[in-house]
């Protein structure tokens, strides 16, 4: 798209975009919100570069390599943090029986796993967004 | 003949789905079987159980966690399924044909 007022927009817009992702992932727990969403935020505004700068210079941002970590990684963060409780009492992600600190309630570092949780999964689902989308427009172009 | 057929098609679909939100319950009341201890539980002591304000974060990834643990599988096998038939990465195999020839 060579259209000078899309591509100021969208290079004013996408920061902000990327901020309030960031910001309701990290907040899932005490507000509404959460990874599925967050990381749905992350994603389209990647899918708004791709859109506009097309897809070499979306390639260069979020490359297969970068996709294929933040798959595995978030998936991989989410089990590891799973196997965690079964090492502290036996239980598959078990929070409180675990021992983990629940914090003061309503405070951003409160909860135990569950903020953590929220970054695997925003990570995996901003990830896979993204990376649907590149398959199917790189596809298309070939 | 054929998009007759097809426009017929949707219209029945959009009445058995238009059928399906009539028989719907209506009214949900506490006298509904959806409404249960486990609700109660969730309202009464998802604070003190999990330390978290947003009772669905609690119920998602603590009290359901290994529920989305298979959501997040379920994403990761879509990617995984659209990645081994589109390939993005094809080159190494072209060259190989061109240089073969």
């Amino acid at each position: 798209m060579n259209d000078i007022i899309v591509k100021s927009i969208t290079r004013l817009v996408i920061p902000f975009l990327q901020l309030y992702g960031i910001y309701i992932i990290l907040h899932g727990h005490i507000s509404p919100g959460g990874g599925f969403s967050g990381g749905a935020l992350i994603g389209s505004s990647l899918i708004l570069y791709t859109l506009v700068f097309g897809v070499d210079r979306a390639q260069k941002k979020f490359s297969h390599r970068v996709s294929e970590i933040a798959e595995s990684g978030g998936i991989l963060l989410y089990l590891f943090v799973g196997a965690l409780g079964i090492a502290l009492t036996g239980n598959f992600l078990s929070n409180k029986a675990a021992g983990f600190p629940l914090g003061e309630l309503g405070s951003l570092l409160s909860g135990g796993i569950i903020p953590v949780l929220m970054i695997g999964i925003g990570i995996k689902v901003a990830s896979t967004m993204i990376t649907l989308f590149h398959v199917l427009i790189q596809e298309e172009s070939q | 003949m054929k998009k007759p057929f097809i426009m017929l098609m949707f219209i029945a679909l959009f009445v058995v789905l238009v059928i399906n939100i009539m028989r719907m319950p209506a009214g949900l009341g506490t006298d509904s079987l959806s409404y249960n201890d486990a609700t109660e539980h969730y309202i009464q002591y998802s604070a003190e159980e999990t330390g978290v304000t947003n009772i669905i974060a609690a119920i998602l990834t603590d009290y359901r966690a290994f529920d989305t643990l298979g959501e997040t599988i379920i994403l990761f096998t879509s990617i995984v399924a659209v990645i081994s038939v589109l390939r993005p990465d094809k080159k190494p195999e072209n060259e190989g044909r061109v240089s073969h020839e």
